[in-house]
């Protein structure tokens, strides 16, 4: 599995009220919700971002609120998937259990530019910037996560199992 | 190696003799919980991968409480999906109006959470429940609906922070004024993936509402859960209210910690977390001049009996400032019955404050307190992100209730004075 595609760059901290305010969390409809992906932190985001683009940001993505909605409209928005430093450990469960591929690298964090064209081999963990023509290595998961993103997400995985 | 208390609880609920940081394992459920906000999502999920039965319809809890007295009319089908899902399956837990609570507060007060259990809740403070000695983190709806057809869940076993309390809170200082301290020290992720764990003789001057509201906010600085020993603060709140037997543990003697922080309660000062991150921590005393438009008091983290009792000591025959909305939400409906009993609301609304019945509406800008642009609140809540009261050029405060209700009557932030709280 890979993605490719431009890159959208924030900082430190992104939190899940920015991703999906909650105001609009009067609805469980990922399409409706998704109208509203990053809207207080980029209200451009929705209007720009092509199938396969990525998010790329600093430390602890994601933070503050379970709210799976945050997950569920980035990868509505059909973002291909989210780089950065690290991640809130609720965020990055969510992220796993319904198939939004996220990886860590602190290095790809730091240099990766908005704008930059990126290629990322989500098997091998390769993150190409393609505009700069450097490459970088993101953390792989664990086996038992792994298994995870291969079954499709957590309840698929469960439902196989049983 | 020892065992910090959090892997003891891990341990014997995933049937292993011990386990260690960075440890996979799968783990038997006391409780899970959901609200009306992620109990949809939930929902959709289990019903989607074919479930058709939950694992044990006693051991699932359904709030509905973030956007309740229904909001509008897609809040009104969310709670209606909840309230049938929660008939559909006999789940005993089922909280609507007229019996719900915020269900952080809610929980504990009925004794669904206790001692010893292994808990988690499609809510990110879900981590509260770790002041009665529990293991208990906040997860999403995936994990919800997996732990209600399955009665497990994953976890990464945590490294933990160690947190040895010395010392007496001074009067006008509570549990919150000791967690946005600690956020302040260590930051926003500074516990991330990790257990925050209380210790040492400062536990024991601590109610258990500030110990539920310290646990409560280990979320803000990115942990897994936090966690206080039990000792006769715990057993006394415990007992006649516990509705399964609770269990007992404690951390190993020779149990290794990532690092220690040494906290002397008697140096903590009325604390403030400033717009936008809850690390973003001040003396209240130093913020000089910051006028404001809106108090809250109330919420998961400070809407419990201790928090309307601080609010009425300083609120009662007092006028709020002019221009400011005091907005004061008892957490659950045995609170909100307690106010009235005790002449509160007689208070609250004699002092120009508003009482509501409980919500979490307006600590997350669903509703019930939404800012507008330019406008400041100081709230006893627990995150100040940017738009989460309202638009995103509002601003909120963190802190106590005692700060906050001080700060009504000034129309400033303002520290409270020892002698009032």
């Amino acid at each position: 599995m890979n993605t490719h595609g431009k890159v959208f760059r924030y900082e430190d901290n992104v939190d899940t009220d920015v991703i999906i305010p909650a105001r609009y969390l009067n609805t469980a409809n990922a399409a409706e919700l998704a109208l509203h992906c990053m809207e207080d932190i980029d209200p451009e985001f929705v209007h720009k971002v092509q199938p396969g683009d990525v998010i790329v940001a600093g430390w602890n993505f994601g933070c503050g609120s379970s709210r799976e909605h945050a997950p569920l409209v980035i990868k509505t928005c059909k973002t291909g998937c989210v780089i950065a430093k690290s991640f809130a450990r609720i965020f990055y469960r969510n992220a796993i259990n319904i198939g939004l591929p996220i990886l860590e690298c602190e290095a790809a964090a730091n240099e990766i530019q908005a704008g930059d064209e990126v290629h990322v081999d989500f098997d091998t963990g390769i993150i190409r910037d393609v505009t700069t023509g450097k490459e970088y290595q993101a953390q792989p998961f664990p086996d038992f996560i792994q298994n995870i993103i291969t079954k499709g997400g957590l309840l698929a995985s469960l439902k196989e199992a049983q | 190696m020892g065992m910090t208390f959090t892997q003891k609880i891990l341990a014997a609920h995933a049937g292993l003799e011990s386990v260690e940081a960075g440890q996979l394992i799968q783990a038997k459920l006391d409780i899970v919980l959901g609200n009306d906000i992620t109990t949809p999502v939930a929902i959709n999920e289990f019903t989607k991968a074919g479930f058709s039965d939950v694992f044990d319809k006693d051991k699932i809890a359904i709030v509905l409480d973030h956007f309740v007295p229904n909001k509008d009319i897609k809040a009104a089908e969310q709670s209606k999906q909840c309230r049938d899902f929660a008939c559909a399956h006999c789940v005993s837990h089922f909280f609507d109006v007229g019996k719900m609570g915020i269900e952080h507060a809610l929980l504990p007060e009925q004794g669904i959470v206790t001692a010893g259990d292994c808990i988690i809740g499609a809510d990110s403070h879900t981590c509260t429940y770790g002041a009665l000695g529990a293991f208990s983190t906040g997860v999403g709806s995936t994990d919800m609906a997996a732990g209600m057809a399955t009665g497990k869940a994953w976890f990464k076993v945590p490294s933990a922070l160690r947190f040895h309390l010395t010392g007496k809170l001074p009067a006008n200082c509570s549990g919150k004024d000791v967690i946005l301290s600690i956020i302040g020290k260590i930051g926003v992720d500074g516990a991330l993936y990790k257990s925050m764990e209380f210790d040492g003789e400062g536990v024991a001057s601590l109610t258990m509402d500030d110990r539920l509201c310290i646990c409560n906010m280990a979320i803000e600085a990115g942990a897994k859960n936090g966690i206080f020993p039990v000792d006769d603060v715990t057993l006394a709140y415990l007992k006649g209210r516990s509705e399964r037997e609770p269990v007992f543990y404690e951390a190993d003697p020779d149990a290794v910690y990532d690092e220690t922080y040494e906290i002397d309660l008697s140096q903590i000062t009325p604390t403030v977390a400033c717009p936008h991150l809850p690390e973003n921590t001040h003396p209240a005393s130093e913020l000089g001049d910051i006028k404001i438009d809106q108090v809250v008091i109330g919420s998961c983290t400070n809407g419990r009996m201790e928090d309307m009792e601080t609010a009425y000591r300083i609120l009662n025959g007092k006028k709020i400032a002019n221009g400011v909305r005091c907005i004061i939400i008892p957490a659950t409906m045995q609170i909100m019955r307690e106010c009235v009993e005790r002449g509160y609301v007689t208070a609250f609304i004699d002092a120009g404050a508003v009482v509501s019945t409980p919500t979490c509406g307006p600590c997350l800008g669903g509703y019930m307190g939404i800012l507008a642009a330019g406008e400041r609140c100081v709230a006893t809540t627990n995150r100040n992100f940017v738009g989460r009261m309202g638009h995103v050029e509002s601003e909120v405060y963190l802190a106590s209730p005692a700060t906050a209700a001080t700060s009504a009557l000034t129309g400033y932030i303002t520290a409270p004075k020892e002698e009032i709280a």
